[in-house]
Formats: structure tokens, C-alpha cells, sequence
């Protein structure tokens, strides 16, 4: 199983959506679902960036994807601060435009467009794993 | 991610290409806030070349929604809005914040 390392910063996040959608092409999933893929990961790997390593340079976000099957299995672990994963609330997306609010989407938009993702902290570091089954 | 504007009479027609991710979104953020520094508040947004956008582009369609909105001055329509896209934006619940065309022309005239 290859692991990939990729240096936490934006400018990665292309990268990351391409090696996703390569592997997941190859394993089947249909456009629709390589784009969903792509942006999932690419909420995931923003959340890392952005929060688990806020402040913090030369960091690195490590990353597997592999199909197991008929699912694809996408893991990215980091050794930022921990993130209470539970805590994100559905965003309410009927409010007014006033009341709209953004945070909350890129972890919404991760748990609606993949059918399971998981995260939990280990000695390693953070760990997100999301799956989603080829249709 | 390229972005280009065109001024009309009534409002400016920016046209977005390419990918909108978090390290793109802050350039197209200052692209919407400088027609609004410019006391542009009607705003086309073209989307026909768009490949991709994340929540990080949904945050600055927000921003600039709210900024052309206020004092009933403006606001941002969507053209050409490419299926994949589309969808996304459906997810986030954003679809009913902004108005979406067909075509750029038929939006433009809508101003």
C-alpha cells in the first residue's frame, strides 16, 4: 500500500485531487463520483493545512488511497493539533444569506459526499480515513 | 485559475477558469472585492471554463453576495455553471442564494 507524503500547503492541493482521481479512475467510479472524491479530499487536506497545522511550517501531511474491493480507501495523517471532529456542526443550510454560516461546509461537504469518514488521534498523530463505495 | 472582467453598463461580467481551491480562492475573492471597491455591486459571475471549486470558493461567493446585497445595490448571478459544480453547490445549500442563467448574455440583460 504506497503511502504519499506531501508538504502541507495549498499550492499541494492539485496534486492531491489529481492522485485521487487517478486511483479512483482506475478503480472504476464513474465522473461524478472522481469529482466528489477530489473535493472531499481536497476539504480534508484544506482542514489539515489551514487548522491541524495553523502557525506551523515544514509540515507534512501523509496520505494513502487504495481500493479495497469495490470501495476506495482514503487516509491522510497528520502530526498537528488533535480536531474535535464531533464537535462540527451541520451547518443550517436554509438560513438567510445574513445568516449563513461558512464554517462547518468543507467537513459537511466530506461527511455528505463519502459514505463513511472516521477520525480519531493515535500516537502517530491524527488520523482521517473515508471511504465510498463504487456504484 | 484565471479570471477576467468586462464592464458593462449596468454590471461587470466577470468570467472564472480553471480551478478554485484554497490557494486560488483568495485571488478570486480580491478579484469580486475590487469591482466592489469600484462601486460595482451587479456582477455576472461566467463559469462556463471552471473546472473545479471548493468550499474556499463557496465562502467568497458568500462574502461577495452579502457585500453587492447590502443596501440593495447589487448582487451576484451565476451563468453557465458547469454540472459538477452545480451539484456541489446544491449540497452546500447554495443554490437558492443566487440567481443562475444559461447563458451570460440573458444574465447580463437581467441587470
Amino acid at each position: 500500500m504506497p503511502a504519499y507524503t506531501f508538504p502541507a500547503s495549498f499550492e499541494f492541493l492539485d496534486e492531491i485531487r489529481e492522485l485521487v482521481a487517478e486511483i479512483a479512475r482506475s478503480g472504476g467510479f464513474s465522473e461524478k463520483a472522481i469529482y466528489s472524491l477530489q473535493l472531499a479530499s481536497d476539504e480534508a487536506a484544506s482542514n489539515i493545512i489551514e487548522h491541524a497545522y495553523e502557525g506551523v511550517s515544514n509540515a507534512f501531511l501523509y496520505m494513502t488511497c487504495d481500493m479495497k474491493g469495490e470501495e476506495i480507501v482514503i487516509t491522510m495523517r497528520d502530526t498537528g493539533t488533535p480536531f474535535d471532529f464531533s464537535s462540527v456542526k451541520e451547518p443550517n443550510l436554509t438560513s438567510d444569506l445574513s445568516d449563513r454560516q461558512i464554517g462547518g461546509l468543507g467537513v459537511y461537504l466530506m461527511r455528505k459526499l463519502m459514505d463513511k469518514v472516521n477520525y480519531e488521534t493515535t500516537r502517530t498523530g491524527n488520523l482521517l480515513t473515508m471511504t465510498k463505495r463504487r456504484e | 485559475m484565471e479570471i477576467t472582467n468586462q464592464e458593462f453598463k449596468h454590471c461587470d461580467l466577470i468570467a472564472v477558469k480553471g480551478r478554485v481551491d484554497s490557494a486560488t480562492a483568495p485571488q478570486f475573492a480580491k478579484a469580486l472585492e475590487t469591482a466592489n471597491n469600484n462601486a460595482r455591486f451587479k456582477i455576472v459571475l461566467d463559469m462556463n471554463d471552471l473546472e473545479y471549486m471548493s468550499s474556499a470558493g463557496f465562502r467568497a461567493l458568500l462574502a461577495a453576495q452579502r457585500n453587492c446585497k447590502r443596501y440593495n445595490r447589487g448582487e451576484v448571478v451565476l451563468a453557465r455553471v458547469p454540472v459538477r459544480i452545480r451539484e456541489a453547490l446544491e449540497l452546500a445549500g447554495f443554490t437558492e442564494l443566487f440567481k443562475t442563467f444559461d447563458d451570460p448574455v440573458t444574465a447580463v440583460g437581467n441587470f
